[in-house]
C-alpha cells in the first residue's frame, strides 16, 4: 500500500513538472493541477497509511487515522481551485489580448534603463 | 513626568503640525514649540532625581519572547543628550519658524522634526538596547526625509539617499553587533549588558561585536572613512544642519560610544580603532574645513573634526577623557549650533553661502558678526570661550596618550588639527564678516529680526557663561561622566579651571594658535597649492560604488528574471531537489517502524488507472480535450483513494472540486486553440523529463521513506481526537478543526478564496471593457456550434435533479459536525446545483433570476463567519472561541446548536459565492462572444406558442 501511494506521488509530481515546462498556459495549467494532486496527497499522507478508520469518533472505536492532515488538505483543495481558476483567467486573458498563449515573454533586451538624474 | 510620555510626546505631537498647517504659519510652528516644551518640561521635573544620583526607569513588557521589552532608563548621561535634544530642538523651531519662507509646507518640515526629536529622545532614554535600535533607524529614516525635505533640489535629494545608505548600513551592522551583544551577556537590558564588562571583554565574540557597533557609530557620527555624507547632506535647509548636524543625529554615535563605554572600552582594540578613527577624522576634517568656499560645507567638515576630536577622547578609554569628551559634546552643541544658524541667517540674508562673494558683513550684519565671532573663536580655543577649556582637556589627555610606542604621535597630531581649527574658525570670520563692504552682494543683507537671531543668541550667551565661569558647568560635566564611566569613583577630582599653570598643553595652545593665524596669512598660496593637489572626492567613489551594485544586481536580476515562466520552473524545481539531496545526504536515516499494510487487487487496479492515466495525460497533452478526460481520471482516483485511505471528507471535497475544476477548463478551452502545437526541439524533451523524472523520484523516495517511519514527535492530532467531542461538540474531528480548532485558518482561507473570486471578476471586467471585447464580438467560432443550444432533456433533468441536489447540500451540511460533510463541501454541492441550471438553460436565462449577486454571498459569508468569532468576545472569550449545547424540541430527536454550525454557514456561503462567481465570470466572456443565448429556457418549448413569447418584454416566471 504505502509503495502504491509514494508511487502515485512520484508519478504525478514528475508528469506535472514535465506538464509545467511546456511553452503554452493550457499545459502548464493542466501540470500544475496534477502537482497539485501530489501536493496534496503527500500531505495527506504526512499522517500516515490508516485503512478503514475513519476520524469520525465512535464509542468503543479506539484507533482512528490522523485528523489533522485532512483538515489542512481540505482547505488546500479548495483553495488550489480557486487558484486555478485565476490562473485560467490570466491565462485566458493573455490569449484574448495576444493571440498567444506561450507562457514565456519574448527575450528581455539588456539594455539599462537610463539612471535616476536625481 | 513619566519617560514613556518623554519619549512618546513627539511622536504623537507630530500628527499636530501637519493639522496646524491651515490655521497659518506661526500656530504651526507655536503648537511645535508647545509639544517640544511640554517634553522638555517633563525631562525637567526628573532633574532632582538625578541630581541625587538617581537612574529612572520605566518599563512595560512588549515581546519578552524576544527579549524586547519596552524599558527606559534616564541617568546623567541620557539626561545629557535629552537636554540637548530637546533645549537646542525648542531654539531650531523658533529658529525655523522665520527661517522657512512662505513657499514651504511648514507642518510637513515641523512634522518630520518631531518624529527625529522623539526617536531621539527614544535612543538616549533606551534601556532595552532591541528598543535602541529600533529608535536608532528612524533617526535614519526622520533625517532621510528632513535632508531631502527640499525635493526639489537634486543636491537634497542626492544628500538624502547617502546619508541613508550610509547610516543605515552602519546601523545594520550595529543591529549585528547588539544581536552579539545580547548572546554573550543573554539579555538584551543595557543595565545588564553594563555590569558585564568581563564576560564581554573574556569572549571571542568581543572583537566582531565591537567593530560591528563601531561601525554602526562611526557612519552616524560621521567618522573617517565615512565622514563624506555630512557634507552632502548639507543640502538640507539650515535649521536641520544646525540641529541634526551639529547637535544632535551626529552624536548618536558618540552618545553609543558613551553608554557602551563600561562594557567596551579599555582594551587594547578599543584604544586602537576608536583613537586612530577620531584622530585621522580631527585632522582630515580640519584641513578640508579650511578649503571649503561655501559657508555650510565647512561648518559641516569642522562638525567632522569636531566629532574626531570627541570620539579621539573616548577611545583613550581614561576616565579624564571621557569627562573631557563630554564637557566638548556640551560646548560643541553650543557654539556649533549658533554657528549653523548664523550661516544659515547669512544665507537667507545675502542670499548667497560662498565665502568668496562675502566679506565686510561687520557693519551691515553687527548681530550676526557678534554671535558667529564667540562661536568661532570659541572652536579655535580663544579664552573666556567654552572651547577653549574642552580643547585644553583635550590636549592635556593626549600628552599623556602613547600611540605605537610613540609618545610624539598624538599629541603631534592633535596639535595640527587644532591649528587647522584655529585656522578656519580665522577664515570663517575673516572672510565673511571683516574687510571692506563689498557692492556685489547678491541681495543686500541685513540684521534679521529678533526671532531669527535670538536663538544663536541664547547659545552665544551659554559660550561664554561657560567660558568664563566654568564652576557652573563642572558639577553637571561629573555626574554626566559618572554615569559613562559607570562608578563614581573613578571620576577625576581636578577641576575644569581657566588657568591651569604652565602646563603643557597651554603651550600646545598657543601653538594652534599662532600657528593658525600664520595659516591665514598664506592662505592664497595654500590655496593654490590645495587646488593644484589630486584627491579622491568621495562624492564619486560612493556613486560608483553604487552604479556598481546596481548593474551587478541587475546584471542578476536579469539572468534569473528573464520573463521565461519556464526558466523559473526549472530554477525552482533544481533549486528544491539540489537543497533536498543536500539534506538527504548530511541527514541520518532512521530504520523503519512501520509495516508494510497488503493491498488488495482493487487498490492496485486504482493505482494503475492513476498511473496510465497520467502517463497518457504527458503522452497525449496536445490534444487538449483529451487532457481534460485523463486528468478527470486522476482526480477521480485521487477521491477514491481518499475514501479508501480512512478520509471521506477530503474524498468529497476532491470529488466536487473536480466537476467544477473540469467545468472551467471547458469554458476556458472554449476560447483557447484546442491543440497545442509541437514546437520545443527533442533535446528540450529530454532535458525537460529529465528535470520531470528527478522531481517524481525525489518526491517518491521522500513520501515512501516517511510513510514506513512513524513521526518523530508525538502528532498534536492525539489533543484534537480527545477533545472533539468534549470541547467542541462534534464527532467528526476533521469538521471541528476546521470550524473550532483551526477556525482562524479556516477563516483566513475563505477569505483568500473570496479574493480570488473578486480577482476573476475584476479580469473579466478589465477584459471585457478593453480591446478584447471587439475581438470576442468578432469571433467566428472555432467549431460548429450545436443546433439545439439548450437541449430540452437536460433543462428538464437539471430542474427535477436541482430540489434534489439543494437538499442533499443541506443535509450534508447540517450533518457536517458529525459525519463526513460541512460547509465546504456543501458549499460545492449546491454550486454544481446551479451551474447545472446555466448549462442547461444559458446564462441570460439564470441571469435573470439570480436574486442576490455572488459578491455579496462571498461578503455576507465572511461577515457571518467574522461576527460569528466576534461574538464570544462578549462573553470574555478570545476570537472563535467556540460554544454549544443540546436541545430536544418533541417530537425530533435530541439535537446539537453550536456556534461552530454558524460559522461552517459563512463557510458554506464563501464558497458558494466564489465558486459562483469565478465561473459566472467565464461564461460572460463566453456570453460576449455568441450573442446568440436566448431567454428562454430551452430552445424547443413545446408549451410555448412560437410568435406570442412575451411580447411585452416581461421575463417568464422563475421556474
Amino acid at each position: 500500500m504505502e509503495l502504491l501511494v509514494a508511487s502515485a506521488i512520484g508519478v504525478m509530481t514528475a508528469a506535472g513538472m514535465y506538464l509545467v515546462l511546456r511553452l503554452r498556459t493550457f499545459p502548464v495549467i493542466l501540470g500544475m493541477s496534477l502537482l497539485t494532486y501530489a501536493v496534496n496527497v503527500f500531505l495527506f499522507a504526512s499522517g500516515r497509511l490508516t485503512i478503514g478508520a475513519p476520524p469520525i469518533l465512535r464509542d468503543g472505536v479506539t484507533t482512528y487515522t490522523d485528523p489533522l492532515p485532512q483538515a489542512l488538505v481540505l482547505t488546500a483543495i479548495v483553495i488550489s481551485f480557486g487558484m486555478t481558476a485565476v490562473v485560467v483567467m490570466i491565462g485566458l486573458g493573455a490569449y484574448l489580448g495576444s493571440d498567444d498563449d506561450h507562457v514565456d515573454d519574448a527575450p528581455v533586451p539588456r539594455t539599462s534603463e537610463p539612471e535616476d538624474p536625481a | 513626568m513619566s519617560l514613556f510620555f518623554i519619549v512618546a510626546l513627539p511622536f504623537l505631537g507630530a500628527l499636530l503640525p501637519g493639522v496646524m498647517n491651515a490655521a497659518g504659519r506661526s500656530s504651526c510652528a507655536g503648537v511645535t514649540f508647545t509639544v517640544s516644551l511640554s517634553a522638555f518640561v517633563g525631562l525637567l521635573t526628573n532633574l532632582p532625581a538625578i541630581l541625587r544620583g538617581e537612574v529612572v526607569k520605566a518599563r512595560i513588557a512588549w515581546m519578552p519572547e524576544l527579549g524586547l521589552d519596552a524599558t527606559f532608563m534616564l541617568d546623567g548621561l541620557g539626561f545629557f543628550f535629552a537636554f540637548l535634544i530637546l533645549g537646542i530642538g525648542l531654539l531650531i523651531i523658533a529658529y525655523g519658524r522665520h527661517y522657512l519662507s512662505r513657499d514651504d509646507n511648514m507642518g510637513e518640515f515641523f512634522t518630520y522634526l518631531l518624529l527625529f526629536q522623539g526617536a531621539m529622545v527614544g535612543i538616549v532614554l533606551s534601556d532595552n538596547i532591541l528598543l535602541l535600535l529600533v529608535f536608532w533607524e528612524l533617526t535614519s529614516l526622520s533625517s532621510f526625509l528632513l535632508i531631502g525635505y527640499w525635493k526639489h533640489l537634486p543636491e537634497g535629494r542626492q544628500g538624502a539617499r547617502m546619508a541613508l545608505t550610509v547610516t543605515g548600513m552602519g546601523g545594520l551592522a550595529m543591529i549585528g553587533g547588539m544581536l552579539i551583544l545580547g548572546q554573550i551577556v543573554g539579555s538584551y537590558d543595557l543595565s545588564v549588558i553594563l555590569q558585564n564588562r568581563d564576560l564581554i571583554q573574556a569572549d571571542p565574540l568581543y572583537l566582531p561585536a565591537l567593530i560591528l557597533i563601531l561601525l554602526g557609530c562611526f557612519t552616524k557620527s560621521a567618522q573617517f572613512p565615512f565622514h563624506f555624507w555630512l557634507p552632502h547632506a548639507m543640502a538640507a535647509p539650515t535649521p536641520v544642519s544646525a540641529y541634526l548636524h551639529s547637535a544632535t543625529m551626529v552624536k548618536a554615535g558618540i552618545f553609543l560610544m558613551a553608554r557602551m563605554w563600561p562594557a567596551l572600552a579599555g582594551t587594547t582594540e578599543w584604544f586602537v580603532i576608536v583613537t586612530s578613527a577620531g584622530l585621522i577624522t580631527m585632522v582630515i576634517g580640519a584641513v578640508i574645513a579650511l578649503f571649503k568656499h561655501d559657508l555650510k560645507a565647512l561648518l559641516a567638515f569642522s562638525t567632522v573634526s569636531q566629532l574626531g576630536l570627541i570620539t579621539m577622547l573616548l577611545g583613550t578609554g581614561t576616565a579624564f577623557g571621557a569627562m573631557a569628551a563630554m564637557f566638548h559634546i556640551l560646548n560643541h552643541a553650543t557654539f556649533k549650533a549658533a554657528l549653523f544658524m548664523s550661516a544659515g541667517i547669512v544665507d537667507h540674508e545675502a542670499h548667497t553661502r560662498d565665502i568668496r562673494r562675502l566679506g565686510g558683513l561687520r557693519h551691515l550684519m553687527p548681530v550676526t558678526f557678534t554671535i558667529a565671532t564667540i562661536g568661532a573663536l570659541s572652536i579655535a580655543g580663544i579664552p573666556f570661550l567654552n572651547g577653549f577649556l574642552s580643547k585644553e582637556m583635550m590636549l592635556e589627555e593626549m600628552t599623556r596618550t602613547v600611540m605605537f610606542d610613540s609618545p610624539l604621535l598624538v599629541p603631534v597630531l592633535a596639535t595640527i588639527g587644532s591649528l587647522f581649527s584655529a585656522a578656519y574658525c580665522f577664515r570663517f570670520v575673516g572672510h565673511t564678516f571683516l574687510g571692506p563692504v563689498r557692492d556685489d552682494y547678491p541681495s543686500k543683507p541685513h540684521d534679521p529680526n529678533p526671532g531669527m537671531w535670538m536663538p544663536p543668541a541664547i547659545l552665544a550667551v551659554l559660550v561664554v557663561v561657560i567660558g568664563t565661569a566654568p564652576f557652573l558647568a563642572e558639577p553637571f560635566v561629573k555626574l554626566v561622566t559618572a554615569s559613562v564611566l559607570g562608578i563614581e569613583a573613578e571620576v577625576p577630582k581636578s577641576y575644569i579651571k581657566i588657568w591651569h599653570g604652565l602646563v603643557p598643553a597651554l603651550y600646545l595652545s598657543v601653538i594652534a594658535l599662532l600657528g593658525g593665524l600664520v595659516l591665514m596669512l598664506i592662505f592664497n598660496p595654500l590655496l593654490r597649492l590645495w587646488d593644484a593637489m589630486p584627491r579622491p572626492e568621495a562624492k564619486t567613489i560612493f556613486d560608483a560604488i553604487v552604479a556598481a551594485s546596481v548593474s551587478a544586481a541587475r546584471a542578476l536580476t536579469f539572468t534569473l528574471h528573464n520573463g521565461s515562466f519556464t526558466r523559473y520552473a526549472m530554477i525552482g524545481a533544481i533549486a528544491i531537489l539540489a537543497a533536498g539531496y543536500h539534506a538527504w545526504i548530511t541527514g541520518s536515516v532512521g530504520t523503519p517502524t512501520r509495516a508494510v499494510q497488503a493491498a488488495g487487487p482493487v487498490p492496485i487496479a486504482g493505482w494503475a488507472m492513476l498511473v496510465a492515466a497520467s502517463l497518457g495525460l504527458v503522452l497525449l497533452h496536445r490534444n487538449r480535450f483529451l487532457s481534460l478526460i485523463f486528468i478527470g481520471i486522476v482526480g477521480l482516483m485521487v477521491s477514491i483513494g481518499f475514501v479508501y485511505l480512512s478520509a471521506p471528507d477530503l474524498a468529497m471535497t476532491q470529488f466536487t472540486v473536480e466537476v467544477v475544476t473540469i467545468i472551467l477548463l471547458l469554458l476556458a478551452l472554449n476560447f483557447l486553440p484546442n491543440r497545442t502545437p509541437v514546437e520545443s526541439t527533442t533535446l528540450r524533451r529530454v532535458r525537460d523529463a529529465s528535470v520531470a523524472v528527478a522531481s517524481g523520484l525525489a518526491t517518491f523516495a521522500l513520501a515512501y521513506h516517511y510513510l514506513l517511519r512513524d513521526a518523530v514527535g508525538t502528532p498534536i492530532s492525539e489533543f484534537h481526537l480527545a477533545n472533539s467531542y468534549k470541547g467542541g461538540g462534534g464527532t467528526n474531528v476533521v469538521n471541528v478543526i476546521l470550524v473550532d480548532f483551526r477556525g482562524f485558518d479556516t477563516y483566513g482561507e475563505i477569505i483568500v478564496l473570496g479574493i480570488a473570486a473578486l480577482l476573476i471578476f475584476a479580469l473579466t471586467e478589465t477584459l471585457l471593457r478593453g480591446p478584447v471585447r471587439a475581438r470576442l464580438l468578432n469571433r467566428v467560432p472555432d467549431q460548429p456550434r450545436a443546433g439545439d443550444m439548450h437541449p430540452m432533456m437536460m433543462v428538464v433533468v437539471t430542474r427535477v435533479l436541482m430540489p434534489v441536489v439543494l437538499m442533499v447540500g443541506f443535509y450534508i451540511f447540517l450533518r457536517g459536525h458529525n459525519e463526513p460533510g460541512g460547509g465546504f463541501i456543501a458549499g460545492l454541492i449546491v454550486s454544481i446545483a446551479v451551474v447545472m441550471q446555466y448549462m442547461a438553460s444559458g446564462f441570460s436565462w439564470a441571469t435573470a433570476r439570480l436574486r442576490y449577486p455572488y459578491h455579496g454571498i462571498i461578503g455576507a459569508g465572511v461577515l457571518i463567519a467574522g461576527f460569528t468569532g466576534i461574538g464570544s468576545w462578549f462573553v470574555a472569550k478570545p476570537f472563535l472561541t467556540s460554544d454549544f449545547t443540546y436541545v430536544r424540541i418533541p417530537p425530533f430527536e435530541k439535537f446539537e446548536l453550536a456556534t461552530a454550525a454558524l460559522f461552517d454557514l459563512g463557510v458554506f456561503l464563501a464558497v458558494v459565492g466564489a465558486v459562483m462567481l469565478s465561473l459566472e465570470s467565464f461564461s460572460r466572456l463566453a456570453r460576449r462572444a455568441s450573442s446568440q443565448d436566448s431567454e428562454h429556457p430551452m430552445d424547443i418549448d413545446p408549451s410555448r406558442e412560437e410568435g406570442a413569447l412575451a411580447p411585452d418584454g416581461t421575463k417568464p416566471e422563475a421556474g
